[in-house]
């Protein structure tokens, strides 16, 4: 077991801090992030308000915090999605023979072709903003690599001794598939998940900057930082912190996404 | 391996040679960029079909037109005619480069990309230039530093990757804008407009350049013609640009596709955040109305660019090392 690298311990540490602030809000604030307050508008950040408040008044450290939850959502949401369809858009370009391969493999180009933010709206154009149709898009976007990691694997795993063996013994192939080649096709899988988890969540706050994702009264740090636009003749704080949440949220992720793919590779080989 | 190392007919040093080697390659990949090209257009003809409401609604972004106009679209189109028919008019009309009419504007669709497509022209060819001068100058000057200093490139890179282009955009605003003010924060007009949209954008595309092409450049530094290079007593200066450097270009070049399709959507919404004129804010704006046309022909004709820009990065690939020449290319 290879020692961990400093960073790797603070990646987690940020992991773990974003997925409570997600799941228990409430343990890291006792400020309301909706809590209207006209007479303390643009409160420079100090004791009291340790990140100031907003054009309402609002505490930013309790919106950021409440902001991480949709903020989060959205991301695994669109993974989630693209996971699944790009596996079994993967299984059947391995599986199906090599017409369905190169017209699959074709259509993944088609996708790929489209510069990842037009083809979020071109979907949101068709089903209307929300958070639902910017998971759709993202996840098209996400699509095409799982497809191709989860093809890759398939075809290496059906040629490995090991599955051989397996279908030696007289397994039946769902058996085989289901022990041997899915268990050993998830690292990669779950790697690629997680650094894409990170640009999804980018992806998916750029949308609420541009009014594409969940809308402004709503705690989403895409959204928040669309309003700071507006003020920022006024103040920074409402445009810095939100971003800086997100900044080290990705940060996290992605360091740990890389890592995870790094050691995948390395065992490999 | 072994099928990619081996070198095309006319090898290395035969201009003539090289130039006609590429012509099967290229017409093979020109196939493969019209077969994509098609799909996109076809995709973009069911997504119209299968919207709720009948076509023409969704064409005309369900703005009230006059019934002439309304059925010159059905003509334009032929909407009462089937499918195939349907299907072929399309195709046709795109090949033409007509995108057909923007109701919500009242304006041909062309003639609206016309006026903003300039400027988002100009924002992205500085991103370029300065995306390729700055990767090429600081992984020259990173790859020479010593292990401290290495690290630091390496951590700052890290974070810029990991910074969202748009809320970077928002701190260069608050501070070099409203707090300094040595940039205007809205409008295009002038070149000084160009400096905060720039950095932005161009931020994440150097860190991971730099990063890439200092990696390449390391494991260049260990190959035997550079110790050739430098027996031969020519300044470690010229080691690094005409040697190294050339040889570590290519796994960056590698990356230049991506960072195409990031350049084009980053641009977009680097243009809201500086509230500049382009066809980021149409498109936007096109998409919050429901203005298919528009969102169509934007999306099809960034298809378009990104296809030929990856066909060039390849070419040029080919044509730089003799080593990646192969039938297939």
């Amino acid at each position: 077991m290879r020692k961990l690298k400093p960073g790797l311990w603070l990646a987690v540490a940020g992991l773990v801090i974003l997925a409570g602030m997600a799941a228990v809000p409430g343990l890291f604030t006792t400020a309301d992030p909706d809590a209207a307050d006209l007479s303390a508008t643009f409160t420079p950040p100090g004791p009291g308000h340790w990140l100031g408040t907003d054009e309402n008044g609002r505490d930013l450290w309790a919106r950021i915090v409440y902001g991480a939850r949709p903020s989060l959502l959205i991301g695994a949401g669109s993974v989630a999605l693209a996971l699944l369809a790009g596996t079994v858009i993967g299984v059947a370009s391995a599986q199906l023979g090599r017409v369905t391969d190169q017209v699959l493999g074709r259509s993944l180009e088609v996708l790929l072709s489209v510069p990842w933010l037009l083809l979020v709206f071109l979907v949101v154009a068709v089903l209307g903003p929300g958070a639902f149709p910017a998971m759709v898009g993202l996840s098209l976007v996400g699509l095409p690599g799982f497809a191709r990691v989860v093809r890759a694997e398939v075809l290496r795993l059906r040629a490995a001794p090991f599955v051989e063996a397996a279908h030696g013994f007289g397994w039946t192939r769902a058996r085989v598939v289901l022990r041997h080649v899915v268990p050993n096709a998830l690292g990669p899988v779950l790697a690629l998940a997680t650094v894409s988890l990170g640009a999804m969540i980018v992806a998916g706050s750029s949308l609420g900057f541009v009014g594409l994702g969940p809308r402004p009264p709503t705690a989403e740090w895409g959204a928040m930082l669309a309003t700071s636009r507006r003020t920022l003749s006024v103040a920074w704080w409402p445009a810095a912190f939100p971003g800086l949440a997100l900044t080290l949220a990705v940060l996290a992720i992605t360091t740990l996404g890389q890592d995870l793919q790094r050691r995948i590779a390395g065992r490999s080989r | 391996m072994a099928r990619a190392l081996k070198t095309a007919p006319a090898g290395n040093g035969a201009p003539a040679g090289a130039a006609a080697a590429l012509v099967r390659p290229v017409l093979v990949r020109a196939g493969g960029a019209v077969a994509v090209l098609w799909g996109a257009a076809t995709a973009t003809f069911v997504l119209l079909r299968i919207m709720p409401g009948s076509t023409a609604d969704v064409l005309l972004a369900r703005s009230t037109v006059s019934p002439e106009i309304r059925a010159r679209l059905i003509a334009d189109y032929r909407l009462d005619d089937g499918l195939g028919a349907q299907y072929a008019a399309y195709l046709s009309r795109l090949v033409r480069g007509d995108f057909g009419e923007s109701h919500v504007l009242r304006r041909p669709v062309t003639e609206v990309l016309a006026v903003q497509v300039p400027h988002t022209l100009a924002l992205l060819g500085t991103t370029t230039a300065v995306t390729v001068g700055a990767s090429l100058v600081l992984a020259v000057i990173s790859a020479r530093a010593g292990r401290l200093v290495r690290g630091a490139f390496a951590a700052v890179e890290a974070l810029l990757v990991a910074v969202p282009p748009f809320w970077l955009g928002l701190i260069l605003l608050s501070a070099f804008s409203f707090t300094l003010p040595l940039f205007p924060a809205v409008g295009s007009s002038s070149p000084s407009g160009l400096v905060l949209p720039t950095i932005a954008l161009a931020a994440g595309p150097v860190a991971l350049i730099t990063g890439v092409l200092r990696e390449s450049m390391l494991r260049a530094l260990d190959e035997p013609f550079v110790l050739t290079a430098r027996t031969r007593g020519i300044s470690e200066t010229a080691v690094q640009v005409r040697h190294v450097l050339r040889h570590a270009v290519l796994p960056a070049a590698g990356l230049l596709g991506w960072v195409g399709g990031t350049l084009l959507g980053g641009a977009v919404i680097i243009e809201i955040v500086f509230s500049r004129q382009g066809v980021g804010r149409l498109v936007l704006s096109a998409v919050q109305n429901k203005d298919l046309p528009v969102v169509v022909a934007v999306v099809l004709l960034s298809a378009v660019v990104f296809v030929l820009f990856t066909m060039l990065v390849d070419v040029l690939t080919w044509l730089a090392d003799p080593r990646t020449r192969t039938e297939a290319l």
